[in-house]
């Protein structure tokens, strides 16, 4: 009967996408509307093959490993494309020639740079996230997924998402909101996918056989909570048409800025920080083979982060029309917040304590020891850049741009690399590593592509800062903004150059992965080979 | 009758700031609390568990795992 049910509503759901790809008004909810009809009807073919077959039902006694299978495997591709539009972009601003005349309105900068930022945070970030949510919530509650097939439900239709978002922003369809760009039918399938994340890792918990929640999991669960909550207020907009992408935000002027940057800041602090300290805090210890060095502090470090993080979004409005007393608190929290990001970074990097030795030998904890120190250094620079006269030389310069990097390249990169080398070998059921070589060139490539982008955006960031503000005797500006711009031409390269490091890092990554896959061996089973308790 | 935003506000920077600091102290203490190492030190140690498997089901496994703890 269900089977049925779920024929009529693909049926329908290709059907309705089919007429408004024919009304549509604009590029970008053409090919919107004609991704959903190809998506349902391929469902729909996929549904009714199945229909009135007989169901082999689902080994309890198995962990459901395919979708984090595919999560991984999405990953290192997303992770691929993100890299290479960022080290596009990063030539296109060394050199301008580079936004090509015949690729006007599609290639240049401003519809490339939003493709870079969602494919690298989104579609790497975001899957990886997945991958580490369906594995660590089964492995650390002892059950196999709840929901059945709805975990390759949130994968697929997470996937229809990041392609929604990235073919959008190629076509101009915006709302022009950092990390919140993609409209409104966008947003609503997002939406839906993320309900279901959080019903199959809540039903996942709520079967676990382990009686306590392992902390990994409240960082996940708060990651897919709070992403949630931010996402659907930040995104309250009233479309212009049905049958058209763009669409009217809700709130305006100051409200506007201070959702969009509560949204912004918390989408950096719970996508990109707890969710990546979920994966942390099970990894780690994982490939150290040593239980998290005090389980106390890891509990501290999440509530302490939970109720600071919130509230730090306004210091991304120092001197604007946002009252005093807003930045100033968003300003105290940041600050303030440095504690307990350290107390997580200290509670990581302990976890080795006793075990240093490994670092010498095994690059893949080092990779995730270096991205716990990359944590440190940037949740260190952030409360600074934080403080309101700090920021009145940092903001609108390329020092941001460099903190960011250093954390997303540093720390959910190196992270998220140590992750895919630990899942791969065990996804696959092989020894080990195809090449640990080759896992050293990797780190070694990643490292110095990150330390020559953060120095030069450094340098570039505080001398545009210190130019712009430079008035002679009279009280004139000395600088026009195209000095800055010529006086930043050689530090564009050098960031270029870090960023071609960076990608050739993660080519040879996919190639070792593949390898592993391909040509490992197989591990002996186990399970079947132990003797009899 | 003042308006919604003040009366928020009011509230907000007062009892609603004083019950968010004592819920975070709260947490903090029940973190310490006597007798909190041993299921501390049990947690930490989930995933090594069962890192190929899910857990049988069936109570002579339950019963199993409790002995086991303590």
């Amino acid at each position: 009967m269900l089977d049925y049910v779920k024929l009529l509503i693909l049926g329908l759901v290709a059907i309705c996408a089919a007429i408004a790809a024919q009304y549509a008004r604009d590029a970008a909810y053409l090919v919107h509307a004609l991704l959903i009809m190809a998506s349902a009807g391929a469902l729909f073919l996929w549904q009714l093959r199945r229909t009135g077959e007989p169901r082999v039902p689902a080994p309890a006694n198995e962990y459901m490993d395919g979708p984090v299978r595919a999560a991984a495997i999405a990953t290192a591709f997303w992770g691929v494309v993100g890299f290479l539009v960022g080290v596009v972009i990063a030539f296109q601003l060394a050199f301008p020639v580079l936004n090509f005349t015949w690729a006007e309105g599609y290639l240049n900068f401003g519809r490339l740079r939003p493709l870079h930022t969602s494919a690298v945070i989104f579609a790497f970030g975001g899957n990886a996230l997945l991958a580490a949510s369906f594995y660590i919530v089964q492995r650390t509650s002892a059950a196999r997924m709840w929901g059945g097939n709805l975990a390759w439900f949130v994968f697929l239709g997470y996937q229809l998402f990041i392609v929604m978002a990235a073919t959008g922003y190629l076509l101009g369809s915006t709302q022009g909101q950092e990390y919140a760009e993609p409209e409104w039918l966008v947003d609503l399938w997002l939406t839906i996918v993320w309900v279901c994340f959080l019903l199959m890792f809540v039903g996942t918990l709520l079967k676990r056989k382990e009686p306590h929640i392992y902390v990994a999991n409240w960082f996940l669960l708060s990651f897919i909570v709070t992403v949630a909550m931010l996402h659907v207020v930040n995104n309250l907009q009233i479309p212009v048409s049905l049958f058209g992408s763009s669409s009217v935000p809700v709130f305006s002027g100051v409200q506007g800025a201070m959702t969009q940057w509560w949204y912004g800041h918390n989408a950096v602090g719970f996508f990109l920080t707890a969710g990546f300290l979920g994966m942390m805090y099970y990894f780690v210890p994982k490939q150290a083979e040593r239980p998290v060095y005090s389980y106390k502090l890891s509990i501290i470090h999440f509530w302490a982060l939970i109720f600071l993080y919130i509230w730090a979004g306004p210091h991304h409005l120092h001197y604007t029309a946002l009252p005093d007393w807003a930045s100033t608190l968003g300003m105290v929290f940041s600050v303030v917040l440095w504690m307990p990001s350290w107390g997580g970074m200290i509670n990581g990097l302990m976890t080795l304590s006793g075990a240093w030795d490994k670092l010498r030998t095994d690059p893949v904890l080092r990779m995730m020891v270096t991205s716990l120190a990359f944590y440190g250094m940037s949740t260190f620079e952030g409360p600074m850049m934080s403080i309101r006269a700090v920021n009145s030389l940092s903001h609108y310069t390329d020092w941001t741009i460099g903190h960011v990097h250093s954390g997303a390249l540093g720390w959910n990169g190196m992270i998220t690399f140590g992750m895919l080398y630990y899942l791969f070998p065990k996804l696959w059921n092989r020894q080990s590593l195809y090449s640990l070589k080759a896992v050293s060139w990797h780190y070694w490539l990643a490292t110095i592509g990150i330390v020559l982008y953060a120095a030069s955006m450094w340098v570039t960031g505080i001398m545009e800062g210190l130019m712009w503000r430079e008035v002679d005797a009279q009280g004139f500006l000395v600088n026009s903004f195209a000095d800055t711009v010529a006086a930043k031409f050689p530090m564009y390269v050098v960031r270029g150059l870090g960023g071609v490091l960076f990608l050739t890092g993660a080519l040879i990554m996919c190639w070792n992965l593949w390898m592993t896959v391909r040509k490992g061996v197989a591990k002996q089973d186990a399970r079947v080979a132990a003797p009899a308790e | 009758m003042e308006d919604t935003y003040t009366v928020l506000q009011v509230i907000a920077r007062s009892w609603g700031a004083m019950f968010m600091l004592l819920v975070f102290l709260g947490i903090i203490a029940f973190v310490f609390r006597p007798g909190a190492r041993t299921g501390q030190k049990d947690a930490a140690n989930i995933p090594f568990r069962y890192d190929d498997a899910p857990a049988p089901e069936g109570p002579a496994h339950a019963a199993r795992v409790q002995e086991a703890r303590q």
